[in-house]
């Protein structure tokens, strides 16, 4: 074991910025032999739930393992009220065995003990699936550290769409263009991408397989086609299109075909955002002068105002349980995060920065993701609900943008 | 806006007047009597001092300096097209195309309807405040703001494609007015 926490230990950083309220104090000793695997199992699970925003780490002194022999006298004067031991083992087929035990120090019990064969390749989701149980048990709450995010990254001309872990690691490439790519959207089954391409100069919607790589232009109309939001069951997606001049809502197959107009106006409508139960679309209009949020019924109907404060107010997108609107707000030359209550909550701004965009849940409702900026590069943020715990999600120095988060499972 | 579409030309202007100054001192510099005071000779520094990226700078006073044209750069290249009557520049938060550029649009609608043929495509850009999606609307409507213009200038709207690139391709990165001025415009580019 000597010897390898160093490195390691850099590569999972997790830059917090505040305090929360109430955190679980955890202990997570390094799993033995982790050192012998493509991951550092208990280095990810420690970084996972500080992101989280929830617990606290308490460091352990000691090497132990799921066998070891926990006394709970010993145990509690040591400032944690839950301990997870484990360790990796290469099974004979080249895959790993990642097993792990969960201790309630307060009420002296096991929690939970597992064990997991996993492929070499996948054993930074082994990790992430450790910290969602943790975070299951102790919470009550489903974790989202097993999911994934996508986001665009620019480099000089290169443009790049990513999928990673939900902590921004384990990032590979689903497409590489010297065009821009912008709006990635998960399909709620997590195997699809659509997102916007410039590859032909103009703008066209695409739907990408993730694992496969197969793809298909869902909308290539006259002008600009773009803001691409599935529906909740993922057979339709909403889209803003301007083939029949100006910008505006229409709904279209995940097969494509002929879409359907949704709003019908000279003013521009953009960004849809479907409510979680897909009735009503969300969506940013300046038919009032500035762009601010407002509703429609999906199936056609009355427009409703959404946003009233400020004269700026766009990118809509709704809370899993469908109670929180989260969008981005100008606030005198700002843009900042910014969520309020549905239907007519007070407006709250989650964040200090001025260069916030494209805000995102995660599928437990928990945290958001967006888009910021620091010493003058895109950067890609982490918050939670209370604004109280932000993380910066690690880049590789490039221009990181779009960001989506992806749905449970994949 | 106005000052960026002229001090783009006038930058092009500058680098070529700097050429011909630096040729003159070449072929007069032994016959200026040495006991005479020196003159300073200033090139004309364009209007903000921004000079745009193919601006000649301090190369007009040393005899061996070139000033590169480079129109692999994006705003060199823009630059270029401006001269060539292919950029309409437009205010904040504007879609009106201002009277200025009726000669643009003339100069675009005559060609136009001299051949029927002809295609183009109306490229609408943003500058980078805002969201990309909101953006991406913006350059949508300015991009057509041009089409209705060159439509009512006798060209067929089935000779035109109005579409936007929003915030996603600048011509100039910088994040001040003068960038922000010079990014948000139509480009008016052939089929």
């Amino acid at each position: 074991m000597a010897g390898c926490a160093a490195p390691v230990a850099a590569q999972f950083r997790v830059e917090i910025a505040g305090i929360g309220g109430t955190q679980i104090p955890i202990m997570i000793a390094t799993f033995r032999d982790q050192d012998k695997s493509p991951a550092a199992v208990a280095d990810i699970v420690r970084a996972d739930l500080t992101r989280s925003g929830l617990f606290r780490i308490v460091d352990v002194a000691g090497s132990f393992d799921e066998r070891s022999r926990i006394t709970f006298a010993e145990w509690r004067g040591r400032g944690a009220d839950a301990l997870a031991v484990g360790s990796v083992s290469r099974l004979a087929d080249g895959r790993f065995d990642v097993r792990f035990k969960l201790w309630d120090l307060v009420k002296g019990e096991e929690l939970i003990g597992q064990s997991n064969a996993a492929q070499p390749a996948d054993m930074r989701l082994a990790a992430h699936r450790i910290a969602d149980v943790i975070y299951a048990q102790l919470t009550g709450d489903k974790g989202v550290f097993s999911t994934r995010i996508a986001f665009v990254t620019r480099v000089g001309t290169r443009h790049s769409l990513h999928v990673t872990d939900a902590d921004g690691e384990g990032g590979q490439i689903a497409l590489a263009s010297p065009d821009p790519i912008i709006s990635p959207a998960w399909s709620p089954n997590g195997k699809e991408l659509a997102y916007v391409s410039f590859e032909s100069q103009k703008a066209v919607v695409w739907v990408q397989d993730v694992s496969t790589g197969q793809r298909r232009m869902l909308a290539d109309f006259r002008g600009t086609n773009s803001a691409p939001a599935w529906s909740p069951d993922g057979q339709s997606l909403a889209l803003a299109l301007s083939r029949d001049s100006g910008t505006q809502l229409y709904v279209i197959a995940r097969t494509g075909g002929t879409p359907r107009r949704l709003t019908n106006g000279s003013a521009i409508d953009t960004e849809p955002a479907f409510s979680p139960d897909g009735r009503d679309i969300y969506f940013v209009s300046d038919r009032g002068g500035g762009p601010q949020i407002y509703r429609t019924p999906a199936a056609g109907g009355a427009v409703e105002r959404v946003t009233f404060t400020g004269a700026y107010n766009i990118s809509p997108t709704i809370s899993p349980d469908g109670k929180l609107l989260a969008y981005i707000a100008r606030q005198g030359s700002g843009h900042r995060l910014t969520l309020m209550e549905l239907p007519a909550g007070t407006p709250t701004t989650l964040s200090d920065t001025d260069d916030d965009a494209s805000p995102s849940f995660a599928p437990n409702g928990r945290l958001l993701v967006y888009a910021s900026r620091s010493q003058g590069r895109g950067v890609l943020m982490t918050t939670t609900l209370d604004g109280k715990i932000k993380s910066r999600l690690l880049s590789t120095g490039a221009d990181m943008r779009e960001p989506a988060w992806g749905p449970f499972g994949r | 806006m106005t000052l960026n579409f002229r001090s783009a030309t006038l930058a092009a202007f500058v680098a070529l007047s700097a050429l011909g100054v630096a040729g003159g001192l070449g072929g007069c510099a032994s016959s200026t009597p040495l006991d005479e005071p020196t003159v300073e000779s200033r090139t004309p520094v364009p209007p903000g001092g921004a000079g745009g990226t193919g601006s000649a700078s301090a190369a007009g006073t040393a005899q061996s300096g070139v000033s590169t044209v480079d129109l692999t750069k994006p705003g060199n290249a823009a630059d270029a097209a401006a001269m060539a009557n292919r950029v309409i520049y437009f205010d904040y938060d504007s879609y009106v195309v201002k009277d200025e550029f009726r000669p643009v649009l003339e100069f675009n609608a005559k060609a136009l309807a001299a051949s029927r043929s002809k295609r183009m495509v109306l490229e609408g850009h943003t500058d980078e405040r805002g969201g990309s999606e909101y953006n991406l609307a913006l350059g949508q409507k300015r991009a057509e703001a041009v089409l209705k213009s060159l439509v009512l200038l006798g060209v067929l709207e089935s000779q035109l494609e109005a579409v936007s690139f929003g915030k996603e391709r600048p011509v100039t990165a910088g994040g001040d007015e003068a960038d922000w001025a010079k990014n948000r415009r139509v480009e008016l580019k052939a089929k």
